[in-house]
């Protein structure tokens, strides 16, 4: 049952989707409610994209059927590898870019400049207004996405694989910045590759290779049999301080490289 | 030498020339912007090439060249827009059938039917006489609505230039923007044809816009430089033109390039390096 104001903002019935005669996604059932904050794993070419594409609107299901709350405000935060970094626009640019509507002016109104001052130092960046998106470092440049989202005041946040190529104290200040997001009550449905660095700390996953493999909290779905049927490869799961640690079975497997000693 | 400077200001044809020059290099650098950052430059080289087909028939069927070239180069810009963004085949690919066939049709057409005049010199390569009073308004017509649809729709088309995916998920419609943006290239090519040259056109897009991206890190900013770069190469240009006896198509884009030249001397490899990445967007219109 639905805890009391937890609102369904989205819902995939059998959701079926092809690039050509190619499916990527086959009968995907998914509710994404006003509590939620998800991570969508699988390999690579499993659909996670895609899925997060169709929640977002911009790809329109095969089969099956999309209801999306009336008037539902989505934000949508990109890879970072996919951003233009040598597009001339500076970082207050970047964010006012999520207002197209209501105002014609080029220029930012009063009441938008404040908007947007807030979002920043509500991410803090605000320091970095006036610099170019590519002079920042990769937390920072997450920071100024998230931002341009958040201007659009959404209601479910979506993202695109937002700790890729991030180092650790990064990832750990993107995770923080979002749980922070979360619990002042903004939905997040996020893709990642990153299962002990990121999936496992969540409070929801889904996993999704073409089909939804499995579902729930990380206890029940980062478990062996799941992981296989995702990845098609076995796993081996450690717990630490009760968070599930998985592990490449390549030792058993006997997959590891050898590397020719020093001095041979 | 301020005689010699300004003798040329005496006639009326090289005041109305230098008017359509100065004001055709602003809506080229402002145009240039988007054509640049979209990675556009071979759609602005191909477009031009394919209004010199419209322009050839219309000189032939003895149709108004405004009418022919221009139905000729928006049913061309429309038509690689609908092809690259539905990614029939490659938008490289396809903009050079398209186009190519198009300038080669104006080119044969010339042959068989044609006299190699003085308006198919011009249309190729561009020159200042002829320019009448008409085509000083057009072009001052041309450049006004241009840089109105640029004024109100500034923050949709920054949006789909930059984030073509977002921008559609968040209520822009860029199909919309897309075609918008080609029929501006049309018709700014259609404007500025017979004082740039249709070879030469696709330089002063992209000209004054690189430039412009070499000095400033701002999109806004960006657009008031690539402007005043453009109508300042062109003034330049067409006062040359004029004293070195050379066409003004190419005094003008030599201007240019020695703009860039300029500016590069200047800023060195930190203005090099904020265009670099300028190139890997495409030559597609669609979103990435």
């Amino acid at each position: 049952m639905r805890p009391a104001g937890d609102a369904e903002l989205v819902r995939l019935d059998r959701v079926t989707c092809a690039y050509g005669r190619k499916p990527v996604l086959v009968n995907v059932d998914l509710t994404v409610s006003s509590r939620q904050f998800s991570g969508i794993v699988g390999p690579s070419g499993s659909g996670k994209t895609t899925l997060l594409r169709v929640l977002l609107g911009t790809v329109a299901p095969l089969a099956g059927s999309v209801q999306r709350q009336r008037d539902l405000r989505v934000g949508y935060v990109p890879q970072v590898e996919s951003v233009d970094w040598s597009f001339p626009v500076t970082v207050s640019e970047c964010v006012l870019m999520a207002r197209t509507r209501g105002r014609l002016l080029p220029w930012r109104s009063r009441t938008e400049r404040a908007e947007v001052g807030e979002v920043l130092e509500r991410l803090g960046i605000d320091d970095l207004a006036g610099r170019h998106i590519r002079d920042l470092s990769g937390g920072q440049q997450q920071r100024v996405f998230i931002a341009r989202a958040l201007l659009g005041r959404p209601e479910l946040l979506l993202m695109d694989e937002p700790t890729s190529g991030v180092d650790v104290r990064t990832r750990h200040d993107v995770l923080h910045l979002l749980d922070d997001l979360h619990r002042d009550g903004l939905a997040i449905v996020l893709t990642t590759h990153d299962l002990n660095g990121m999936a496992a700390h969540l409070p929801h996953l889904v996993c999704l290779n073409t089909e939804v493999i499995g579902q729930g909290a990380p206890r029940d779905v980062l478990v062996p049999d799941v992981l296989e049927r995702t990845y098609g490869v076995r796993m081996e799961i450690l717990e630490h301080a009760g968070m599930p640690i998985i592990l490449d079975d390549y030792v058993q497997n006997d997959n590891v490289v050898e590397l020719p000693e020093a001095g041979r | 030498m301020m005689n010699d400077l300004l003798r040329p200001f005496e006639f009326e044809f090289f005041r109305n020339g230098l008017i359509v020059a100065t004001f055709a290099g602003a809506l080229c650098g402002l145009v240039g912007v988007y054509v640049v950052l979209k990675g556009m430059s071979y759609i602005g080289h191909g477009l031009s090439h394919a209004i010199f087909g419209g322009f050839a028939a219309s000189a032939l069927l003895g149709v108004n060249f405004v009418l022919g070239a221009g139905v000729w180069g928006v049913a061309s810009a429309l038509m690689i827009n609908g092809v690259t963004r539905r990614r029939l085949i490659g938008a490289d690919a396809a903009i050079g059938v398209i186009t190519t066939a198009s300038f080669a049709l104006g080119l044969a057409l010339f042959a068989l039917f044609g006299r190699r005049g003085r308006s198919f010199d011009a249309a190729l390569f561009g020159s200042i006489l002829g320019v009448g009073i008409e085509d000083v308004l057009a072009i001052i017509a041309v450049t006004v609505l241009v840089a109105l649809v640029v004024f109100f729709g500034y923050r949709r088309l920054l949006f789909t230039t930059f984030d073509p995916e977002v921008a559609e998920a968040s209520g822009v419609n860029t199909a919309r923007i897309d075609a918008l943006l080609m029929l501006v290239l049309a018709i700014s090519i259609l404007a500025t044809m017979q004082v740039l040259g249709v070879t030469l056109i696709a330089a002063t897009l992209v000209i004054p816009a690189t430039v412009a991206r070499m000095l400033t890190n701002s999109f806004s900013r960006m657009l008031l430089l690539a402007t005043g770069i453009g109508a300042l190469t062109g003034f330049v240009g067409m006062n040359l033109s004029y004293h070195l006896d050379i066409q003004s198509g190419p005094t003008i884009v030599l201007v240019g390039a020695a703009v860039f030249a300029l500016t590069f001397a200047v800023t060195g490899t930190r203005g090099l390096g904020r265009t670099a990445g300028l190139d890997e967007r495409g030559t597609a219109v669609a979103p990435r």
